[in-house]
């Protein structure tokens, strides 16, 4: 059995969801407009990951290959559905908040990932601790966007005034377009971090061509059926036989 | 009108991808090349159509009569995974032709929250069986127009040498994605 204290500092650090496998983006865009937001989302997130881990591993020997996919969507989205239950009873200001994005956990990569990934082929105790991981660093990764952005377009973190009286706060940072801009600048400083440790491992300039690796479903498990990165759509169709 | 308005509405105002972050992975991962996205784009909206209708009918006419809206999400997820498989082996079959141009891309969109999402806004803005098709279609042309100018600029800063390494691929993709997305701010008068 693997030791679960890595399991989780492979999810929050080694493997993070959003930094390091760039997956799920379209709710790491969109509600990381607060950090309060960020937070929820993070935690709903982890509740679904550990419970679909979990039930996954515990059925993955009942399930067969063939129609796993199909499989892992109707245990996540049993386990969405009860989250969104749980806020909309005791956290009804988040729900309003997140809105549409708290059913569309269910197309969430990480998730789906983590499930053909993992939980498939390892223990219930591992899947648990792995859940655990990944979703504690989807979580400090969405709140740390939502931190920002919210300090420079509100002036606050956590509704705590943080700011000198005669900053003005760049609304833009808060909405759509800031969303996009923000993450892209924090993923190249992340990258940049380390190529820099790279080089000073191996004492060569780090060869990194961004344009090849351009594939925001990385590591994605449905990156066979869905083509991600894109760069030859056919071809991971015909994959797809040759994988399953 | 107020099916123009919502029409259009959907396509420059509220765009599924740079006003509403629906749909982001295939818009990063399938922009690479021009004839890939309008094909995406195409098949898109192809699928969102239809799961919109599907979706509704399901809505409508099951979940409602028998008190089970909470089941929404799942319910509306696996319409569209079998949909999509339904889709795919019809238009095998019937249109050899149209399967070659848009059946690759077919799988790619179960799992495309764009769908999902729009069957989902349809329910939660209540809006009519035509409203929803009406706003599914411009939703999904929102959708190819943001996909294909993203893959037009791509085209082009792909060809830049001297662009910092840690920027090259998805952040710079990002920040373009942003100032799309400013751009797309200006429509916000157009339809109140």
């Amino acid at each position: 059995m693997m030791n679960p204290l890595r399991l989780l500092k492979n999810g929050i650090l080694t493997e993070n969801p959003t930094f390091v496998l760039v997956l799920g983006l379209c709710p790491t865009l969109a509600v990381t407009s607060s950090a309060s937001n960020g937070f929820g989302m993070g935690l709903a997130a982890t509740a679904v990951l550990m419970g679909s881990n979990v039930i996954i591993s515990m059925i993955r020997k009942f399930i067969p290959d063939e129609i796993r996919i199909p499989a892992f969507i109707v245990v996540i989205a049993g386990f969405v559905t009860i989250i969104q239950l749980l806020i909309s009873a005791y956290a009804p200001a988040l729900d309003k908040s997140l809105g549409i994005f708290i059913p569309l956990i269910v197309v969430n990569c990480i998730i789906l990932a983590r499930a053909e990934a993992f939980a498939f082929k390892n223990g219930v105790i591992e899947s648990l601790f792995d859940g655990i991981g990944m979703g504690l660093g989807f979580t400090f990764a969405l709140t740390f966007i939502g931190s920002i952005r919210e300090l420079l377009g509100n002036g606050t973190v956590f509704n705590f005034s943080l700011t000198p009286s005669f900053y003005q706060p760049a609304l833009l940072v808060i909405l759509a377009p800031g969303g996009f801009i923000t993450l892209g600048i924090l993923i190249a400083l992340f990258r940049n971090l380390q190529l820099r440790k790279e080089e000073v491992s191996t004492g060569f300039k780090a060869d990194f061509d961004g344009w090849e690796k351009l594939d925001a479903c990385d590591g994605c498990a449905l990156k066979k059926y869905c083509g991600g990165g894109g760069l030859s759509v056919p071809c991971a169709k015909q994959d797809k036989e040759g994988d399953a | 009108m107020s099916m123009l308005a919502l029409f259009f509405g959907a396509i420059f105002v509220n765009n599924i991808l740079l006003a509403r972050f629906l749909g982001c992975c295939p818009f990063l991962g399938v922009s690479s090349k021009l004839e890939t996205a309008k094909g995406m784009g195409i098949a898109v909206i192809f699928v969102t159509v239809l799961a919109a209708t599907m979706t509704w009918l399901a809505y409508t006419f099951i979940l409602v009569p028998l008190g089970l809206q909470y089941l929404y999400t799942l319910s509306f997820i696996l319409i569209i995974a079998a949909l999509v498989q339904f889709v795919e082996i019809v238009l095998k079959k019937v249109q050899p032709g149209l399967y070659k141009s848009l059946g690759i891309f077919l799988p790619l969109i179960t799992t495309n929250c764009a769908v999902l999402g729009v069957a989902v806004i349809n329910m939660n803005e209540k809006y009519t069986f035509i409203e929803s098709v009406v706003h599914a279609l411009g939703a999904s042309a929102g959708f190819l127009l943001a996909i294909v100018l993203m893959a037009g600029i791509r085209e082009r800063i792909e060809m830049s040498q001297n662009m910092p390494r840690c920027l090259k691929g998805l952040p710079i993709a990002l920040v373009t994605a942003g100032l799309m997305s400013i751009a797309f701010m200006g429509f916000s008068g157009l339809i109140k």
